[in-house]
Parts: structure tokens; C-alpha cells; sequence
């Protein structure tokens, strides 16, 4: 076990930092549903850290506990060493929590420009009065954090479609624009909730290059979800699984192939 | 032919963001604007300004107003007339208190009044939303109105019940009262109007803008995003307070004179002004004068068209005339649901292209 200021290296060479994120025995009931039973694992900066397991494991929730979304009714969340108090979802992004969801979640009514913009709420702070009259803070401010938004739009290759609503788009190019809103906020801690949820095997590859490439271009801490086992063990430095609410398995992608708990879990056991 | 972005190279993203990204819109924008500052003035007469000018500009402040709120912020209210009616009454109160200021301050400072008493009616937005939020405004609507009837403190006690607007001066040139002159009356509705435009436009084009959106297309996403629902909400009903608050003023001190609140303040206030931004474009500030042109210069020219040219009795031209007007609004929104304003896109795209099909 690694200690927490500690950090390792990847098999590809990436160095991989200490504990961002720790959650710490953590217990979400709904009503006399356990969604998440005592669970434990840790994030470290700079990693790519999946969440797997078999349906109505607890994954989304395990991500909704992180992003505040839920607050668990039993165990810690410390975040940058220090131990986070129950928050609202809004409080928990401006501390640099950003993430996407499985049903994409964009402003539909809004061009793609103005819905990544939109990712930019933390670092635009102009007041009501300067935003009315249009000059100094709020019209630099305007044009400094376009400069940033237009990178990542070079970078997630949507150009094209800046000016578009994003009611007209087609699915593979909304999750890219919510990647793109997400990334954005320059987060800390990147969540992605299925990223590659519906799409075909080009668009995983695409957005599989998008998610390594923001994780070693702009060394953000990537935590995510998803279905796909090729894409999961591909991009992913530590794997945590669950199935019904507990922690099965916590590894890297060979050590969670090889566990014989996550094989049941997975192709279920022989009753005899 | 002139419509083009082709040539009109953007170096810079400030430019990239103006108002009017084609030259050719520019430029119409800056004539509208001459005619409206330097010409209309000249030309007016005492009818076009009472049957036509005022009562557009100052719906289209009101329109601007609701439109924060409702199709930018997706909070629909119901209470427009009840939050115009405090903004008459506190101009009035202002009016009659401190004859000393200048009137322009005292509409300034209704709006900032209304946009207080907005705030604290768009407290239950915060638990509810849509249809149940309609009816929570209609409470404001109602309350307001039967309480600037009930207190006669708000009426300086006439025994009317009605409030009268004192003559006021602007640069010695009285603009309420009887004495008003109609350019005058004119020329200072279009300032507030025109400035409530460039307000509207700039806060809705920056983060204010982009929140209020974010919550009204997806709450939810827009809370984990980092916008708080508190701030978003009850910012835009302050600023959608602030614009009907000056409409309100404005209507009462400028355009009417004299106002008996349940009269002129009633719900048939708040529904025009809310037809007016559905017709003309939820979510636009060009639909805002679209819906209000539409709803105050149609009912004009029927009334033209049908008794001054067609010479029909006035009592079945008035009566013609209501169901013209709903007829075609009827028309109108199964023709584009998105209002005027869509309309006015679709054709500026299509302009774009023109001549060629693609």
C-alpha cells in the first residue's frame, strides 16, 4: 500500500503524484436501499482512476457522493488534505470539481461557445453593474477567458460548430462539447460519467484519445465510469470495482482482472 | 446582395462578441438609431406619440424587463402588472417627496425600489417551478394592487384614490404634466428605452446571462456546474424588477397622467406584457420590441385601416379588431412557435445566402 503523499509510476512512465481525493468509509442509504456500503479508495494527482462494476452497483452515486451531488450519511470525504464538509453541488465545482453526466446535460437553448463558457463560472468574477455597462473588468474578462475556451475548442477538435445551438448537434459531438465545458473550469479532478455511453467504435477511439490526451496535456486528474472493459483497462492507471454497493477490487488493470472476486461478479459463479 | 459576413474579417474577440457581428446590421442599427434621436422628434405630432411611440417604448422597457425573467431565467411570472404598479406608485411617492430631484432619478430609483420588492415575491422560485410558480406571482399581482388601494398613505390620501402626476422638468423642459410637450414626452422614454436595451443586451451577452440560461435549460447541471441557484434566480428577478419598475414609472408619470390602480395595474397588464415577449421570442431582446410593436401597433392600424380608410361604424371596427388581433396571434405561433423573433433569424439566414440557394 502506498503511502499518501507518496507517489508511482505508471507502466507507460507517467508520474503519478499523492492524494487528491480520499474518500474514507463512505455509506449513502436512500431509505433502506444501501447504494454504497463502507467504502474506501483514494485519487492521486495527475491519474486516470475508473469506477467499474455491474449494473446498480453504485457507481453513479459513488460520483454524485464525490461531486456533492449526495451527501453520505456515514464517512469522509477529504479533498486536498483537508476534510470536506457537507456541501452543495455548486460549492464542491468552485473548488475545482468538475464533471460530465451519463445523460448529457448541456444547455440546450445555448450556442456550444456560450455552454463552454459557461464552464468558466469560477474564474469569471465581474459583478452584476460591470457586466451592464460592458467596459473594463467585465469586457477583459470576457475576452481572456474566450482566449482559454477557444484552446480547448482547438483541442477537442469543435471548431466548426463554436457557434451552433447545441439543441441541433448529434450525440457524439454533445459529448465532446460537455468534455469540452468540464475541461473548461481547468478542474482538479476531471469525473466522467460514461463517457462513452452509446457511441461506436470510432467515437470511443476518439474520445478515448480526447480523455488520455487532456490527462497528459493538461495533467488533469481523471476519475471515471464506464461499461466498455477494452476502453476501461486501456486508459485507466488504477481501477476501483463494486457490485451491490461494496468494493470488490481495487487495482491496477491486471491485478482487477486477475481477482477472482471481480471474475464473479462479472460472469457470476457456478452454483453447485 | 449586402448581407454578408464574407470580407468583414474579426481580428479580435471583442469584435467577435459585438452586438452586431455583420456590417450591414451595423449600420441599419446606427439608422434606426439616427431616425429614432434625430428625426422622429421633428416629425411628431400629439396623436403618434400617445397612440404609438409612448406606449411602445415603454412596453418594450417592460417586455425587456419580463423576458429577463421568463425567457432568459425560465421563471415565468405572472405579477408584471402588480411590479409596474410599484413602480408607478414609488415613482409617485418620489415625485410628490422630493420635488427637488429631477424626475430622471426618481424613475431610476423606482426601478431599484421594484427590483426589491421582485426579489423578495421571486423568494418561492427557489422551491417551485413553472405553472406553480405562475400562480405564486399572481399572488403578487392581486396583493400589490389591492394593497396600493387599501393604503392611502401610497396615494398621499386623495380622496380619489387616484395618483396624478405633477409637472416635472428635464433641462427645463417639462416632460410630465399637462404641459408636456409630445417630442419631449418622446425623447425621454426613448432614452430609458434605449438604455434598457443596451443593459438588457450586455447582461444577458456576459456570465449573468449565460446562468440565468444555464438554469433555465437545466437546473440541475447548472448547480454541479457551479452557478447558485439563489444568486442566478433572484438576480434576474432584480434586474427583470429594475426594468419593469422603470416601464411602470414611466407609463404612470410620462404616458398616462393619472392612474387608478386596479384600472391600469390589473392582470390584463400582466398577460400583454407576457403575450407580447411570447409572440415576439422568448429569450431575445429584439423579440422584446417585436411582441411589443406587434400588440400596441396592430390594434392601431386596424383601427386605421378599418374605420379611417374602410369608414365601418367604430363600435364593430373595436370589436373586429379584438378578434382580428387574436386570430393572428393564433396564426403567428402556429406558424413559429419561437415568435417574431425566430422569424427574423430564419430571414437574416436566409438573406445570408441569398441569392443562392446554398
Amino acid at each position: 500500500m502506498l503511502d499518501a503523499s507518496e507517489g508511482y509510476t505508471t507502466e507507460d512512465g507517467r508520474k503519478i503524484g499523492g492524494v487528491v481525493m480520499e474518500m474514507k468509509n463512505i455509506t449513502l442509504r436512500f431509505g433502506g436501499v444501501v447504494a454504497i456500503q463502507d467504502i474506501s479508495f483514494d485519487i492521486r494527482e495527475g491519474e486516470i482512476r475508473a469506477i467499474i462494476g455491474p449494473n446498480g452497483a453504485g457507481k453513479s452515486s459513488m460520483l454524485n457522493v464525490i461531486s456533492g451531488f449526495y451527501n453520505p450519511q456515514e464517512g469522509e470525504v477529504w479533498y486536498k488534505g483537508a476534510k470536506r464538509p457537507p456541501m452543495k453541488p455548486y460549492e464542491v465545482a468552485r473548488q475545482g470539481i468538475a464533471r460530465t453526466f451519463q445523460n448529457i446535460a448541456l444547455f440546450e437553448g445555448m450556442s456550444v461557445l456560450d455552454n463552454v463558457m459557461t464552464g468558466r463560472i469560477r474564474q469569471m468574477k465581474a459583478g452584476m453593474l460591470a457586466q451592464a455597462i460592458w467596459k473594463g473588468k467585465a469586457e477583459r474578462e470576457e475576452v481572456e477567458n474566450r482566449e482559454v475556451v477557444e484552446k480547448i475548442i482547438d483541442f477537442l477538435e469543435i471548431q466548426h460548430i463554436r457557434k451552433t445551438p447545441v439543441g441541433r448537434l448529434p450525440y457524439g459531438l454533445k459529448k465532446r462539447v460537455e468534455l469540452a465545458r468540464a475541461l473548461a473550469a481547468e478542474p482538479s479532478i476531471l469525473l466522467l460519467d460514461e463517457p462513452m455511453a452509446g457511441m461506436n467504435v470510432e467515437e470511443k477511439e476518439d474520445m478515448s484519445r480526447f480523455v488520455l490526451d487532456v490527462n497528459d496535456e493538461f495533467g488533469t486528474t481523471i476519475a471515471l465510469i464506464e461499461h466498455d472493459m477494452g476502453v476501461v483497462m486501456d486508459l485507466s492507471d488504477r481501477v476501483v470495482v463494486m457490485d451491490y454497493g461494496k468494493k470488490i477490487g481495487d487495482g491496477t488493470p491486471d491485478e482487477v482482472r486477475n481477482n477472482q472476486a471481480v471474475i464473479d461478479a462479472y460472469l457470476g459463479v457456478a452454483h453447485d | 446582395m449586402f448581407y454578408r459576413e464574407a470580407g468583414d474579417f474579426k481580428t479580435s474577440y471583442t469584435e467577435d462578441n459585438q452586438t452586431f457581428p455583420i456590417k450591414f446590421d451595423r449600420y441599419r442599427y446606427y439608422a434606426v438609431l439616427l431616425v429614432a434621436f434625430a428625426v422622429v422628434p421633428f416629425i411628431i405630432n400629439d396623436y403618434w406619440v400617445n397612440a404609438v411611440f409612448l406606449p411602445f417604448l415603454i412596453y418594450a422597457i417592460a417586455a425587456i424587463g419580463l423576458n429577463i425573467l421568463v425567457g432568459y431565467c425560465g421563471q415565468v411570472s405572472l405579477g408584471t402588472g402588480g411590479f409596474m404598479a410599484v413602480g408607478a406608485y414609488a415613482c409617485y411617492k418620489l415625485m410628490t417627496g422630493f420635488p427637488e430631484i429631477n424626475i430622471f432619478f426618481h424613475i431610476i430609483l423606482s426601478g431599484g425600489i421594484t427590483a426589491a420588492v421582485c426579489v423578495a415575491f421571486g423568494l418561492p422560485s427557489l422551491r417551485i417551478k413553472g405553472f406553480y410558480l405562475a400562480v405564486a406571482t399572481l399572488a403578487a399581482q392581486f396583493f400589490l394592487v389591492w394593497l396600493f388601494n387599501k393604503v392611502s398613505w401610497f396615494y398621499n390620501y386623495s380622496a380619489s384614490g387616484q395618483i396624478n402626476a405633477p409637472e416635472r422638468t428635464v433641462f427645463g423642459v417639462p416632460v410630465t404634466g399637462a404641459e408636456a410637450a409630445p417630442w419631449a414626452a418622446y425623447l425621454f422614454c426613448l432614452v430609458f428605452t434605449f438604455i434598457s436595451a443596451i443593459i438588457a443586451r450586455n447582461t444577458t451577452r456576459g456570465m449573468a446571462g449565460r446562468k440565468w440560461m444555464a438554469i433555465r435549460d437545466m437546473d440541475i447541471a447548472a448547480e454541479i456546474i457551479g452557478v447558485n441557484p439563489l444568486k442566478a434566480k433572484l438576480s434576474a428577478f432584480a434586474v427583470s424588477g429594475f426594468f419593469v419598475g422603470i416601464a411602470g414609472a414611466l407609463f404612470f408619470s410620462v404616458y398616462l397622467g393619472a392612474v387608478e390602480v386596479g384600472e391600469v395595474f390589473g392582470i390584463t397588464k400582466s398577460f400583454l406584457v407576457l403575450f407580447m415577449i411570447i409572440i415576439g421570442g422568448l429569450g431575445s431582446i429584439f423579440g422584446s420590441f417585436a411582441g411589443a410593436a406587434f400588440l400596441v401597433l396592430l390594434p392601431v392600424l386596424l383601427k386605421n385601416l378599418l374605420v379611417g380608410t374602410l369608414g365601418w361604424p367604430t363600435d364593430l371596427a373595436a370589436h373586429l379588431e379584438f378578434m382580428i388581433v387574436g386570430a393572428l396571434i393564433v396564426v403567428f405561433l402556429v406558424a413559429e412557435p419561437h415568435g417574431l423573433a425566430q422569424l427574423w433569424r430564419v430571414a437574416k439566414e436566409k438573406l445570408r445566402l441569398w441569392p443562392f440557394p446554398h
